[in-house]
């Protein structure tokens, strides 16, 4: 993985980090990068409460909230930002406040290298407008200035229609942190991290393959 | 904590609530993932925050998942499939309907103050 100057991680959801990105955020933690994660929501429409439910709509936020802190904790990221959007209603936000924000983040935190979901190819509506928003603001600056962009998707038309991911980070070195953040999202991954961890063990070449590569597509800007 | 619906515990909030200006949190989902996972599932899904209204009469039913149903002057809310309920500690009635994997599936709240 190359050596990046300051990684921007930017998006909607505590736990969009946990499956795709965290062996990527964790190694650059341990190549000496600071990492910035920019958190638009704090998931409080989610579905997963636990089984028996431990939490409600009404508390699943300040749940969510602490896991996401402890996922940073557990990755290294030194600075967290929850930036306070609703869950489920970025796309109905204002484009250019949005736009203007992370826009204002980039120019803080000067990033070599910005993560993000791929607009139109990540399935939650959220999700493909905090991309959408990171691509208008990059595309705003002067194109010398431009960090690279490099974005996540997993939509079942992406590999016809983007083609394949074009950057496969190899992140078995950091396997114990990744499992470790998946688990830090306890309310959301109770049931996936138990049934993966267990997979792991048994050596699952397809989950081992999962796990250990991370996949993102340069964004054409 | 989200318990098990106590019907009578419920019609008892449900009641206590009535004829007062109250902020409603109506919700169902079946998650932005259903058509990703099941191309033949139809995803559909709506929600109201802090709707402000004031119901005549309230009413649990069903030997569940439960109905629930307020009466106002001019019109209803309706919610199906609620299987848990909690009075917080602020007083706010929370009711949830939990699918058979646990997630949420349509959430009832009324709060005499504003949902943050
Ligand atoms: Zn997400």
């Amino acid at each position: 993985m190359e050596k990046e100057r300051h990684v921007l991680v930017i998006f909607p959801h505590p736990d969009d980090e946990a499956f795709g990105v965290s062996g990527t955020i964790a190694t650059h933690v341990q190549n000496g990068t600071p990492v910035t994660y920019a958190c638009l929501t704090l998931g409080e429409m989610g579905r997963n409460m636990g089984n028996p439910p431990f939490a409600n709509r009404e508390t699943l936020s300040k749940i969510r909230k602490k896991e996401l802190q402890d996922a940073a904790e557990v990755m290294g990221i030194q600075d967290l930002r929850m930036l306070g959007y609703r869950d489920k209603t970025i796309e109905f936000e204002d484009d250019d406040k949005l736009t203007n924000e992370l826009a204002a983040i980039i120019d803080e935190v000067q990033p070599s290298l910005i993560i993000t979901f791929y607009p139109g190819y990540s399935v939650h509506p959220d999700h493909d407008a905090t991309g959408a928003a990171v691509v208008r603001a990059v595309r705003n600056m002067p194109a010398n200035d431009r960090p690279k962009l490099q974005c996540v998707a997993f939509s079942r038309n992406c590999e016809e229609e983007i083609g394949q991911a074009d950057i496969v980070n190899e992140v078995s070195a950091v396997a114990h942190i990744k499992i470790a953040a998946i688990k830090a999202h306890l309310s959301q991954t109770q049931l996936m991290a138990k049934e993966m961890e267990e997979q792991l063990k048994k050596q699952d070449p397809q989950v081992m393959a999962r796990v250990h590569n991370e996949r993102f597509w340069t964004y054409p800007l | 904590m989200m318990e098990p619906v106590i019907t009578q515990d419920v019609q008892t909030e449900l009641d206590r609530h009535a004829k007062k200006p109250v902020y409603i949190h109506l919700e169902t989902t079946n998650g932005a993932y259903a058509s990703h996972f099941d191309e033949t599932f139809f995803s559909s899904g709506a929600y109201i925050r802090n709707a402000q209204l004031e119901y005549e009469h309230g009413k649990i039913t069903g030997n569940g998942p439960f109905r629930v149903g307020l009466k106002t002057a001019i019109g209803w809310v309706y919610a199906e499939g609620i299987t848990h309920f909690e009075k917080d500690g602020t007083g706010r009635l929370l009711l949830a309907g939990h699918d058979f994997s646990g997630k949420l599936a349509v959430a009832l709240q009324i709060s005499e103050t504003p949902f943050e």
